[in-house]
């Protein structure tokens, strides 16, 4: 990947942080720490990685996401405004009464959501059902899901794991956001599930270990997941949870939490900061 | 005696039978000898996926295949699909209004010897519940294939309830016609109504001969569709007979009884009895003598219709 896109790829996951931070102070609730942890890899996924059509959402032929860890829907949420298929603007709503913009993603009335999720463990059984279809109507569409760490726990990950490796859905790609963090403190003194890698390769999938804030190292992983043939591909992502705004970073309180008056200024400073300085 | 077909075997006939017109595809959990979906896998293998011993997962699958616009047919035992995988239901078929259709075989204490891990008397509850589920509990053969039928044709989740054990072919095919959200007067009468679900419809009609005997000239409605329940057909029972016995192979707490009395309660408040299991897990055993031990017979009807008319003001 050259310089210039790059620099694209981290302002335009740098607004989206901001529109991440925007969200979850206006709502006065949320899931800041995942969501900034998870925004690199959604700014590939929507920016380079999957066909979508802003203009028709539902169009049959695009690739299809889950966020199976749905609770961080504000980084998709931010995500899908920054590339038109609802404006900016309503994250504002985000929460709110009256807003179609749900507390963890509604398929039924967001544009550009391709599945409902947010009850932990149930989305990737949705994204292997998705690309089961696929196969099934000869169509070319990727599936792309994206796991949490703690999701993981769940046992019906695993009850997914079997069945796209059993199916052979070589046209599944899931994302397994590591940032070490749960709501109870760090995974594994919560309730450990490493080793994720090799866990996946013994359910027979394809697994590649990246850093989950380096477009190059996400760009190569995407690209071997697509040449992957006869498996499916996990792509096991280390990252940090809340990047972006330094008191956020690595602290599990962060989690569920929003942000304070003082701390959206000083979270809206930081990034505009790191925008200025590309 | 009339022919005796369970209503499983109907499901599975069907399914195999419906597979040529309409491009359905079915999901099982290890379980395909018993829910009879082995009839569909043996004519459409390309369109049959075993899910093995993971009902979770399986309703998610399901879901996201609907998502992708395919029509996906679910099969478990009653327990394993409304029970293990309920929140599955829930949150992955029926909150995204996904077009998922579930089988749910072995219901109720007529699973027999298995016992009462098996014997699901709670799934109409369970289902009923859930905003937008459509639940079905057909009471023969005849009645199990056309719900099948209207299942497919129907746009949205559909939970259908079948039985393992044999039973009666009570409707003729030639005649038969259903309808989602319809119930049936079997048989008129002026003195009580009996509203009975499932196999409890064979015994209801038993039920109204041996209350002839008896001078007692009670009605008999089929209520095939739990949700959304005929409304209309049941209050206009409660006000021409003044009062109503219900029959089902289901707990009386939350099932088709529940159901009815909440419309009677709030429309037309007549007395309202309830046959079912009251409240208690299943055990191991033959199918009649469970039925005689968990009261689900004609002649425990009988005496709710007797009980009702006497509250009658």
């Amino acid at each position: 990947m050259d310089s210039a896109k790059t620099r694209e790829l981290k302002r335009i996951a740098a607004n989206i942080r901001l529109g991440i931070v925007e969200e979850v102070f206006h709502a006065a609730s949320g899931h800041p720490g995942g969501s900034l942890s998870v925004a690199d890899v959604i700014t590939y996924l929507y920016f380079c990685e999957m066909k979508t059509d802003v203009n028709h959402p539902a169009w049959e032929d695009r690739d299809r996401f889950v966020l199976s860890k749905g609770h961080t829907c504000p980084a998709l949420y931010a995500a899908l405004a920054e590339k038109g298929f609802f404006p900016k603007e309503d994250l504002k709503t985000f929460r709110h009464i009256n807003s179609y913009l749900q507390g963890h993603p509604d398929r039924k009335y967001i544009p550009g959501i391709d599945m409902s999720s947010g009850s932990l463990g149930q989305g990737i059984s949705a994204a292997c059902g998705m690309a089961l279809a696929a196969k099934l109507q000869n169509k070319d569409y990727r599936v792309y899901t994206v796991l949490g760490d703690g999701e993981s726990q769940e046992g019906q990950v695993w009850e997914a794991a079997m069945f796209a490796a059993h199916y052979k859905l070589d046209n599944l790609c899931a994302v397994l956001d590591f940032n070490g963090l749960q709501i109870d403190g760090r995974i594994t003194d919560v309730m450990n599930p490493t080793p994720l890698d090799s866990k996946f390769e013994a359910f027979g999938w394809n697994v590649i270990c990246i850093n989950g804030h380096d477009f190059n190292e996400i760009e190569q992983a995407f690209a071997k997941a697509r040449q992957t043939k006869s498996k499916p591909t996990l792509i096991l992502s280390s990252t940090t949870k809340g990047k972006g705004v330094s008191f956020m970073e690595d602290q599990v309180g962060w989690h569920g939490k929003a942000p304070n008056a003082d701390e959206y200024a000083q979270a809206v400073q930081e990034l505009n900061a790191y925008i200025a300085a590309l | 005696m009339a022919e005796k077909i369970a209503t499983r075997e109907a499901y599975g006939s069907a399914l195999a039978e419906f597979g040529a017109k309409y491009n359905i595809i079915v999901f099982d959990a290890d379980l395909a000898e018993a829910t009879k979906t082995i009839k569909f896998k043996k004519v459409f293998p390309d369109r049959f996926f075993d899910c093995g011993i993971a009902e979770s997962n399986m309703l998610g699958v399901a879901a996201g295949a609907a998502a992708a616009g395919m029509i996906p047919f679910v099969s478990s035992f009653a327990m394993f699909a409304a029970g293990r995988a309920f929140e599955q239901i829930r949150n992955s078929v029926a909150y995204p209004q996904l077009n998922v259709k579930i089988g749910a075989t072995h219901a109720g204490i007529t699973v027999g010897e298995d016992g009462a891990t098996h014997q699901c008397l709670e799934d109409l509850a369970l289902m009923r519940t859930i905003p937008g589920m459509v639940v079905l509990n057909p009471a023969d053969a005849v009645e199990a294939r056309a719900a099948v039928e209207a299942a497919i044709l129907h746009d949205g989740p559909v939970y259908m309830r079948f039985g393992r054990a044999a039973v009666p072919v009570l409707f003729d095919a030639a005649t038969y016609s259903f309808q989602i959200g319809r119930g049936v007067t079997l048989a008129e009468g002026a003195d009580v109504t009996i509203a009975a679900t499932g196999i409890m419809v064979e015994q209801a009609l038993i039920a109204r001969e041996l209350l002839k005997n008896e001078g007692i000239d009670a009605r008999v409605i089929n209520c095939a569709t739990i949700k959304p329940i005929d409304r209309d057909l049941l209050i206009t029972a409660a006000k021409e007979t003044g009062c109503i016995v219900t029959a089902e192979e289901h707990n009386i707490i939350g099932g088709f009884g529940s159901a009815v009395a909440e419309v009677i309660s709030e429309s037309c408040p007549v007395p309202v009895l309830r046959v079912g299991t009251e409240d208690v897990f299943g055990r191991s055993g033959k199918v009649p003598p469970l039925l005689e031990m968990y009261g689900l017979t004609a002649a425990n009807i009988v005496a709710k219709a007797k009980a009702s008319i006497a509250l009658k003001k």
